[in-house]
């Protein structure tokens, strides 16, 4: 090849494609596999380590391994290797724990629905973003109805005397007015501080068996006397396995990111007050372990709490999973904050914007974007260490697995159990992590200064 | 208010004096960084802000927008007195464009994205309108091509013109210069003063730091030089030149000069 002797005159030098052997596949065995003597004897010992190593895996796991059988001693009789069986007769507690049989339809819709609800978050090209994404705001409510059920209001019952209801209507009517009177005089205050009682009384109605209970008995479309109801309360001690395990997970993940931006804001804030305060909560949190938080939930809350109130466990842990998080969010984003030079506060500032306007549409999107591997680090450390509520007796996925094991007729499975969730959380954390990759590739745009 | 401060406000005549500082002072923590400072500037004037390094030049100006706070005395931009009221500081902002020396763009956002963001959140102007005024400005700074790029692909002379678009997208009444040609390479650094000359030439009001004596020279009403936070010497481009007084002044034009 003469490429390269041939002569241009000065100034007209076209450009020329790459020599071949800058690019494709020999070139990358060759820079990667064999690039010195070391490299290509390392090559040849490590691909010596699989072959003895993978055909004696997928042995184990696949070709040698029994899929049908009642006890361990039937899988032995069939194959040497794994017993799927196993697994696959407990598939529906791994998968639901003790929820009712009959009702198991109203979790998967919800878990078919969370994906309605997270594309349009997650994708922007989605059709429909705008409606989609009104969708996923409501989506957490008809989740908790869904799975959970009605929850019970006692004061929101007429049977209960008018009060009850009335306080709540009054409270309602209170509030609204001045979340329209804040948005009639551009005032943020009133708007704020009446959307939040307003918004609680909705939703506590919405998700009330008053609604959901009560009036359809009072007007003959149910019979909760008979069992029959449209949603069946279900109590949140039958919540178990994978059903659980996302539960927490997915809370604390959604929960976390826009507590921990609000504390990372507040830390970073030049109001004395609240920037303590932030420092406090975060320190506090970060200093103890989540096991020990989760032992306050799960024992030391009763304590506090008025003798005959009865808080959910798993609504506690939810509090404390979701807080423990939000603390290393926090911490994350203001790494993010701290990235960026005093330059771009500076030039909002020039131009007017006000706090709210600049950190929205000027400080944390470009925070987050450079937290984002420090973001899916903390969802990731969360989503394992939901494992750590089988300490308080909550049966999620590995709990679940534990209790399986110690089965009599399956004695001696816990290869599998513990490859079953093993393999569980890696297919989540890995698409996680896919996903983080993805992002970050989206919102790259060309070199920084 | 003090007798001094309702005196000096019934001067202020808004439609012709654009800015008016009187007797500021400045500290960083003990560091006196301003001091003394006076100066009216009539609209439509061009000033041009000189002296060496340290000497306070930016502090100034920054003090203008509220960018940095001062302690004493008071500064009055388009008839409004800079006071801890946030009403005032971001009415003022309004009117008031800056540049910056690092151009400060946002680089998450694309050229025209960067151009109508405070347009649309500040002065609430509808999405469309505020498109047509920032490719308006875009084409006057001579980069319309570039307003779907992002600023980290342009050279530094692009994005310090798409910063002047940027400012001149709130139809500000007053601009702000900080050295917005000491980051950039030499020959780019002719484009931005070009889009600068082109600006003066509207009668904007513009108040600039910088170095580049050419600039001075051609556009600027008065020249001002600083040195360890005051005003030393104040006169126009040709005297200031030919003719200065102070010997600090004489010895900060001979170096900038034979450099
Ligand atoms: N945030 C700050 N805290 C303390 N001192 C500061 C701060 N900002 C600037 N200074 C000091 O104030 C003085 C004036 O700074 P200023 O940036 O206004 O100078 P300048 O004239 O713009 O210089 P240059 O030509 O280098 O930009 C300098 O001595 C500087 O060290
Ligand atoms: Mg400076």
């Amino acid at each position: 090849m003469n490429i390269t002797t041939q002569s241009y005159k000065p100034g007209e030098h076209p450009s020329l494609p790459p020599p071949r052997n800058l690019v494709g596949p020999v070139k990358w065995a060759k820079d990667n596999l064999f690039g010195s003597i070391t490299n290509t004897i390392l090559t040849i010992v490590a691909v010596y380590l699989l072959y003895l190593i993978v055909p004696a895996i997928l042995d184990y796991f696949f070709f040698n391994a029994a899929f049908e059988g009642s006890s361990r001693a039937e899988c032995r009789e069939i194959a040497k290797g794994a017993c799927w069986a196993f697994i696959d007769e407990r598939i529906s507690v791994f998968t639901y724990g003790f929820y009712p049989v009959e009702e198991r339809w109203r979790p998967n819709l919800a878990f078919v629905l969370l994906f309605v609800a997270l594309a349009p978050v997650l994708f922007d090209k989605v059709p429909y973003r705008g409606k989609l994404l009104v969708f996923s705001l409501l989506y957490p409510l008809l989740a908790v109805l869904l799975i959970v059920g009605p929850v019970s209001v006692e004061s929101m019952h007429f049977s209960q005397g008018v009060s009850g209801p009335l306080t709540w209507l009054v409270i309602f009517a209170f509030a609204s007015a001045l979340f329209v009177y804040g948005s009639k005089t551009h005032n943020a205050l009133a708007m704020v501080v009446g959307i939040v009682p307003a918004g609680f009384v909705l939703v506590a109605f919405f998700l009330s068996d008053a609604l959901w209970i009560s009036i359809p008995d009072s007007i003959g479309l149910t019979n909760a006397a008979d069992d029959i109801y449209i949603f069946e309360p279900v109590d949140t001690h039958l919540f178990g396995g994978v059903l659980l395990t996302i539960i927490i997970g997915v809370t604390g993940i959604t929960l976390s990111l826009p507590i921990g931006i609000v504390l990372a804001l507040g830390r970073y804030s030049n109001l004395p007050a609240i920037r303590t305060l932030c420092i406090m909560f975060i320190e506090f949190i970060r200093g103890v372990p989540l096991i020990t938080l989760l032992f306050v939930a799960s024992t030391m809350l009763s304590y506090f709490l008025p003798p005959g109130t009865d808080f959910d466990l798993l609504l506690r842990v939810l509090i404390m999973v979701t807080l423990f998080a939000s603390a290393y969010m926090a911490e994350v984003i203001r790494g993010g904050l701290q990235s960026l030079p005093k330059g771009q506060f500076e030039a909002a500032d020039a131009m007017g914007l006000k706090y709210w306007q600049t950190m929205r549409h000027i400080i944390l999107p470009q925070a987050l974007k450079v937290s984002i591997p420090g973001i899916v680090n903390t969802f990731i450390g969360l989503y394992k260490d939901t494992t750590l509520v089988l300490i308080i007796g909550l049966l999620d996925i590995l709990g679940v697995g534990k209790t399986a094991i110690s089965d009599p007729a399956w004695n001696g499975l816990s290869t599998e159990v513990y490859v079953f969730v093993a393999v569980f959380f890696f297919v989540s954390c890995f698409g996680m992590s896919r996903y983080s990759l993805y992002l970050e590739r989206k919102l790259h745009t060309g070199h920084k200064r | 208010m003090s007798d001094v401060a309702e005196k000096a406000k019934s001067m202020v005549n808004t439609d012709e004096v654009a800015i008016q500082i009187n007797q500021m002072h400045k500290w960083y923590g003990e560091f006196h960084v301003l001091k003394n400072i006076n100066l009216t500037v009539p609209r439509g004037e061009r000033i041009v802000i000189c002296g060496p390094s340290g000497s306070g030049k930016s502090t100034m100006i920054r003090c203008i927008n509220r960018l940095e706070e001062h302690q004493q005395g008071e500064i009055i931009v388009d008839g409004i007195e800079l006071t801890n009221d946030l009403k005032n500081i971001d009415a003022i902002r309004r009117e008031v464009g800056m540049v910056f020396q690092h151009f400060n763009l946002f680089p998450h956002l694309t050229v025209l994205e960067n151009c109508t963001l405070a347009p649309i959140w500040v002065r609430k102007t509808p999405k469309q309108e505020a498109e047509e005024t920032a490719m308006h400005f875009l084409n006057k700074v001579k980069i319309p091509e570039q307003a779907h790029k992002y600023p980290g692909q342009l050279s530094g002379g692009q994005q310090q013109r798409v910063a002047i678009a940027r400012s001149l997208c709130m139809n500000p009444r007053i601009m702000l210069f900080d050295e917005p040609t000491s980051a950039l390479d030499p020959e780019m650094i002719s484009e931005v003063l070009e889009t600068m000359i082109d600006l003066a030439k509207t009668g904007m009001t513009m108040l600039c730091v910088t170095h580049e004596m050419g600039f001075a020279r051609k556009v600027a009403d008065r020249v001002i030089f600083m040195d360890g936070g005051e005003i030393i010497e104040e006169n126009e481009p040709e005297e200031f030149f030919t003719n200065p007084q102070n010997d600090r002044t004489k010895l900060f034009l001979s170096q900038i000069l034979n450099h």
